[in-house]
């Protein structure tokens, strides 16, 4: 046995990432892990790789018990983590990629030649459709993937982890990076590969491990499963005791979205939920109805009126709010106060002949935080001091003070603890109760079949599905997956 | 405990100030008397003024390097005006105007080309400096009106003209920035740009604002420069950009965007221009006032970057 995991555990600040990781990997193997956004895949296949150390469990490597305390000790026993090519260097060569920071030198100088023959070696050696002297930034994402592998195997390793390789590749692509994952375990490699694409799973994996919640849940051989049995474990937890919404007879329509793949309403009072898995285009959709990223075709309407919608200042005039997947990136000026957060989406309310009165902002947002409940020494605090949970509930203020027609959710609980994503879905509630209509788009099923009175399910860019409040996450990860 | 550290920093350059005040004052008798006062007042004004523009754009995460240039070419295209017109007040009006469009221009190139300011600016820097010349012909304008020269020299009672002129300018600055619509966006924008596209800010029109105002407040001190020197200088102001940026600062802005106030840059101004004058009273060699101020600056930012650091986590 070349790798053995049992029981590992793991946990970040009082939160459980895994709770009993266990994972038996062979040499020649293709050993499929899988499971739902946060179920513990990264987390584990990083202590694997020497990026993070457990918290306890037991790691044996070819039978001896090991402890990886840097990626390095990782490399040195022959462990190697095909990263996704987003850890290339674009300006440089394949040839300077495969030898960045292990460089071979003669020397004082870089030993160009040695270098770009080694790399054309084990290019050649694998039949690799990429020249040593060629510049990453030209290559397609499927051939940086194999300027990542060629990385690796420079390191003769035994095991390779793929983490999701293709979730940014099309087909073709793919199955250029299956053909190469076959190639290298027929050399006698081990390979894990991560993904939560189950269509793959028929083509690649000779063994499959399913972690749910930080814990293995079931491992067998590839032919002894079925797609079907495999949702069922990914999901198969207790569905949450918290009620469902008590739902509202919907009002008139708010928004009508009307984009190529893309169809559907929003209609007053409703909480209509969007899942699907990472790279869907959920979060597309998103930027696309508020301007981010305008249409290139097809037509978005506001309370029955068209609106030609080509930035974020045209949405919200339209009565749309964004509440984003990335507080900190896009949702927050993080090192400014809450008030001044709070108030830059309708600033124009607080302002006479363009001078903000702050007297008038300070009573404001002393209310919303009041409402909110958010803890905080007070509405001077820079929001970078906050909790993610009070992070978000300013951002849900700044549109709650905006008070448009319509507002988006993108992951709305992402990074948030229990008791403020609860506070989250009672806002929500309210916001449709005042006769706003609400999207949310989550990875979170339990809460979307908790919270939403329908659910679209996103795949590929495409709207495969509207469902019923009452449908289950089997249902919803069938649509999400499988064509 | 950040928010104490935070007022240290605040005050610190206030507190270089006085130190600077106090030790010049007494290791020279000629520091603390009405014309060598006046004398620092009517030289940093100039940099001073350019500097609260500057402000602005540093808040807001950018940079400009053309306002050397657009100060000249103000100057020239100001005083043109006057001796054409034989009109002081239509001469500083057209001098202001040509910096608040070239301002202008920078700001459009900036949100509607989508090119970093370091770049556009590094570009008109050149262009309107050509420019300059070209007008003028490479030479000084002269024959000015005698009363222009009250704008840089004039007195009112014992204080300079030009002390009423920046002291509006700080308040009318500081105004902006605090208590104005346009002064809160243009810390949004610096502070994070995506966070402010994506309240529905259009962040473009008020970058156009901001380097407008940036190259309006250059043109007047375009016009004072002219005024103290009673000729339209087509070579004034080269390298004034460095001076303005280090004042700015000093004072406290970060040029990541997000910090920097009026009255800090204020400061900055003034802690260089005592610098300069403290040098000269002392006979220091003016080779090492060149070194003194760029030490000076890279001090600034290294205290600032260092409580930053402390107090990240």
């Amino acid at each position: 046995m070349l790798l053995e995991l049992s029981s590992i555990r793991k946990s970040f600040g009082g939160v459980h990432a895994l709770l009993d990781g266990t994972l038996h990997v062979d040499s020649g193997q293709v050993h499929a892990l899988v499971g739902e956004n946060g179920a513990g895949k990264s987390t584990l296949m990083k202590i694997v790789a020497g990026m993070l150390r457990r918290d306890g469990g037991e790691m044996r490597w070819k039978g001896a018990s090991v402890d990886f305390a840097q990626p390095a000790d990782a490399h040195d026993v022959g462990i190697h983590m095909v990263h996704q090519e987003s850890l290339l260097a674009p300006h440089l060569t394949v040839a300077q990629n495969v030898f960045l920071g292990r460089e071979r030198m003669r020397g004082f100088r870089l030993d160009r030649k040695g270098m770009i023959d080694g790399a054309a070696e084990i290019l050649e050696s694998h039949h690799f459709p990429v020249k040593a002297d060629w510049r990453v930034e030209t290559l397609s994402p499927a051939q940086k993937q194999i300027v990542e592998i060629c990385r690796a195997l420079h390191g003769n390793p035994s095991l390779l982890i793929f983490d999701e390789p293709t979730s940014s590749l099309s087909d073709a692509e793919a199955s250029e990076v299956f053909r190469t994952v076959r190639a290298l375990r027929d050399k006698g490699i081990g390979i894990i590969y991560i993904t939560h694409r189950l269509v793959e799973l028929e083509q690649i994996a000779d063994h499959v491990t399913i972690l749910r919640d930080g814990r293995t849940i079931q491992s067998c051989p590839a032919a002894d499963t079925t797609t079907g049995e495999i949702v069922h474990h990914m999901v198969g937890r207790d569905i949450s005791s918290s009620k469902q919404r008590h739902k509202l007879p919907p009002g008139e329509t708010r928004l009508n979205v009307s984009l190529p793949g893309v169809q559907f309403e929003l209609r007053a009072g409703e909480i209509v939920g969007m899942a699907g898995l990472i790279g869907a285009g959920r979060t597309e959709v998103c930027e696309t109805i508020f301007g981010i990223t305008p249409a290139e075709s097809g037509t978005i309407t506001v309370n029955d009126k068209p609106a030609d919608i080509r930035s974020p200042n045209d949405a919200v005039a339209a009565g749309i709010a964004l509440v984003t997947e990335d507080r900190q990136r896009t949702g927050l000026a993080v090192d400014l106060s809450i008030r001044t957060n709070t108030t830059l989406a309708n600033l124009d309310a607080l302002c006479t002949a363009e001078v903000v009165q702050v007297s008038k902002e300070k009573a404001v947002t002393e209310q919303l935080r009041e409402k909110l409940q958010m803890q905080a020494d007070s509405v001077e605090q820079k929001a970078s001091e906050l909790s993610g949970g009070n992070q978000q509930k300013v951002v849900i203020a700044k549109w709650m003070f905006r008070d448009t027609d319509v507002v988006l959710f993108d992951e709305p609980t992402r990074g948030i603890d229990v008791g403020a994503k609860a506070e989250v879905f009672v806002l929500m509630d309210e916001l449709a109760r005042q006769g706003k209509a609400i999207l949310m788009v989550s990875s979170e099923l339990p809460e979307l079949l908790q919270v939403a009175d329908r659910i679209l399910v996103m795949r590929e860019g495409e709207l495969v599905a509207e469902l019923p409040h009452e449908t289950t996450q089997q249902e919803i990860m069938h649509h999400a997956v499988t064509q | 405990m950040p928010r104490e550290s935070s007022v240290v920093q605040r005050f610190l350059p206030f507190i270089s100030l006085a130190a600077l005040f106090v030790i010049l004052s007494i290791a020279s008798p000629y520091f603390l008397t009405a014309t060598n006062i006046s004398s620092v007042i009517r030289q940093t004004v100039v940099i001073n003024i350019m500097a609260l523009g500057m402000t602005l754009v540093i808040v807001s995460g950018g940079i400009d390097l053309s306002v050397g240039s657009i100060l000249a070419f103000s100057g020239v295209v100001g005083t043109m005006t006057m001796v054409s017109t034989d009109s002081v007040m239509l001469g500083i009006l057209a001098g202001i105007v040509s910096g608040a469009l070239w301002g202008c221009a920078n700001g459009l190139m900036i949100a509607r080309m989508r090119i970093p300011p370091f770049i556009v600016t590094l570009g008109t820097l050149g262009i309107v400096r050509g420019l300059t010349l070209v007008i003028s012909g490479g030479l000084p304008v002269v024959g000015l009106p005698k009363e222009h020269g009250f704008l840089g020299e004039g007195t009112v009672g014992p204080a300079p003209f030009v002390l009423v002129v920046l002291i509006a300018c700080v308040i009318l600055a500081h105004f902006v920035l605090h208590s104005t619509k346009l002064g809160r966006y243009t810390y949004a924008i610096g502070s994070n740009e995506a966070a402010a596209v994506y309240a529905g800010i259009p962040v473009g029109r008020f970058k156009v604002a901001i380097y407008a105002i940036c190259g309006l407040l250059t043109g007047l001190a375009g016009m004072i420069e002219t005024s103290r020197l009673m000729t339209g200088q087509p070579t004034a102001g080269v390298t004034y950009e460095l001076q303005v940026i280090a004042a700015v600062v000093i004072g406290g802005g970060s040029l990541a965007g997000g910090e920097g106030t009026v009255i800090g840059t204020l400061i900055g101004a003034f802690i260089m221009g005592l610098l300069s004058n403290g040098s000269d009273l002392l006979g220091i060699n003016p080779y090492w006032q060149q070194v003194i101020i760029g030490a000076i600056i890279i001090l600034a930012v290294a205290l600032d970057v260092a409580r930053k650091r402390r107090f990240a986590s």
